[in-house]
């Protein structure tokens, strides 16, 4: 597979997936309308916040809520982007990929690329729901550039996390209730919604080790009046590694999903043989599952 | 979500072939399988039948010298089916290209293929050319309907025994019976010596052993596609060269 077949494949897969986009207009207008909902309906409810003396995170709950919100859209919306390759199991069309010559790299990476796509549009949403509902921000369009790359980056490893995982659940409930149960921590044990100044001292503690967090601190970081460019820098270079990281770990996902096709292969020459476990055969070798919740649990903590 | 021609040239562009190629040959599979007028219509709202056709263009997008096919024409209407046989036929032929099918029909492979191996719970049987597989039959069956059983049932049988072409099969009074190896032939012979013999015929058929008798006589076991598990029937219907299993 040469470079130059994977960047064509990345681009005409890409391709695909946002003509789909483009003709469900349902899911669109979804897209476009929840980020409203959720700042809109956190704004209110949290409103009062800024009072608690402690509060470091301006004067402005409308401001402080924005940013967190934009990547709780980046986290939501990419955790359920594996649940595309799950009805292409389904619809038999990730067989016929698999059974092309298509770069499985490029197969990640063009979702993952879509899902950014989304995430640009929902978080020139919510920056614009923002400034209508009267926030200012500080950092002007330099900082908005930051924030959306943040938000990208966040995609780029949840997309590419829920890729993997749905390679491997291959079930639509197994895919939701890992996404739920792994994004819902994530998006509390963090500063999004609230100061972790305010909370107890081990949430900020387990805070600095959360993906989640560190792409909140890098966007909210450079949208302030004087930020500081090398917490900024900082936060987002860990969180691109992770990305590449995590890009890497799905397309290794497709070995375990092909060999999860052929089981009982193992006597035969050149057969497939348990991917985690070296020399293993296929049926000797530990659940899939299990594997990779390790690998992944390893990453995420690192 | 995608059209038909979409799906063509992104089958295209995926096997490595050059964009502006892919669109010419696009367009020459849509046509030659008839899904031009709805080349852009979502392929979810296609039929089943239009949807299997856009299936084995896909397949055919980067002209491949082998083309596999597994049951092709499953749950298509007699019509569709009928439609996608003379598309293969004629596919085989263009693209010199050869065609390895499984199948549940055996009608199918009789008429698809060039070369055919019965495989029964996982081991081919026997593997030959349709024609061949049923000349190994005992032959085919002549029957002649006698006018007048009554008056020429005796003379009728001496005739019979007379054929060297022919072994007789017996009669039940109104009918002659006879295997040949090549029935066409052995007919005209027989109808030949009845009338010098002055032997009334009211009708006379000759019918071929079907791949229903050659499948009945290799697993031993009569075919029906939804008890016979792990049988199934391929054949290769060849532009060129011919598969062996």
């Amino acid at each position: 597979m040469s470079a130059l077949a994977a960047v064509t494949h990345t681009g005409v897969l890409t391709a695909r997936q946002l003509r789909a986009f483009r003709r469900m207009p349902v899911f669109l207008a979804m897209n476009v309308v929840q980020p409203r909902i959720c700042l809109l309906l956190f704004g209110q409810l949290f409103k009062s916040v800024v009072d608690i003396p402690g509060f470091g995170g301006g004067t402005d709950y409308l401001v402080f809520l924005t940013q967190g919100i934009v990547m709780m859209m980046a986290l939501f919306g990419s955790a359920w982007a594996g649940t595309s390759y799950i009805q292409e199991m389904d619809r038999g069309v990730m067989d016929r990929f698999l059974a092309s010559p298509t770069s499985r790299g490029a197969m990640i990476v063009a979702t993952v690329l879509y899902q950014a796509v989304l995430t640009v549009l929902q978080t020139l949403v919510v920056l614009g729901v923002a400034w209508l509902a009267g926030a200012r921000f500080d950092g002007g369009w330099r900082g908005i550039a930051v924030l959306l790359l943040a938000a990208v980056l966040l995609t780029f490893v949840f997309a590419a996390f829920s890729n993997g995982m749905a390679l491997l659940a291959k079930a639509q409930t197994a895919l939701i209730a890992i996404s739920q149960i792994i994004a819902f921590p994530l998006m509390f044990l963090s500063s999004a919604i609230m100061d972790t100044a305010l909370s107890p001292a081990w949430v900020g503690g387990v805070a600095r080790f959360n993906p989640f967090e560190w792409a909140v601190v890098a966007g909210r970081g450079a949208m302030q009046a004087a930020p500081d460019w090398g917490t900024v820098w900082g936060q987002l270079g860990i969180l691109a590694a992770l990305a590449v990281a995590m890009t890497w770990l799905a397309a290794r996902a497709f070995r375990i999903y092909q060999w999860a096709l052929q089981p009982g292969a193992c006597g035969l020459p050149g057969a497939p043989r348990c991917p985690a476990v070296r020399n293993r055969c296929p049926d000797r070798c530990p659940a899939a599952a299990d594997m990779w919740t390790g690998s992944v649990f390893a990453a995420v903590n690192m | 979500m995608d059209t038909g021609r979409e799906n063509l040239l992104l089958a295209g562009r995926l096997q490595g072939m050059a964009s502006h190629e892919t669109s010419v040959r696009a367009a020459e599979l849509l046509d030659r399988f008839s899904l031009a007028d709805a080349a852009g219509r979502l392929v979810k709202t296609y039929s089943g039948g239009m949807a299997r056709k856009l299936d084995v263009a896909i397949g055919l997008m980067h002209r491949p010298q082998v083309l596999f096919l597994d049951e092709p024409t499953t749950g298509l209407d007699p019509e569709a089916r009928a439609d996608m046989w003379a598309e293969l036929e004629s596919m085989a032929r263009a693209e010199a290209m050869t065609v390895l099918l499984t199948t549940h029909y055996l009608e199918e492979a009789d008429r698809l293929a060039a070369r055919l191996a019965i495989v029964d719970r996982g081991r081919i049987v026997v593997e030959r050319t349709p024609g061949e597989l049923k000349d190994s039959l005992h032959g085919d069956a002549v029957t002649v309907e006698l006018a007048q059983p009554a008056r020429d049932g005796t003379r009728a049988r001496e005739v019979l025994a007379g054929v060297e072409l022919l072994r007789g099969d017996g009669t039940d009074g109104r009918h002659l019976r006879g295997r040949a190896d090549s029935g066409p032939a052995a007919l005209p012979v027989l109808l030949a010596r009845l009338d010098a013999a002055g032997v009334a015929v009211a009708s006379a058929t000759v019918s071929r052993p079907s791949l229903d008798d050659v499948y009945l006589r290799h697993t031993g076991r009569s075919y029906s596609p939804g008890s016979a598990a792990g049988a199934a029937v391929s054949g290769a219907a060849a532009g060129g060269a011919e598969v062996s299993a």
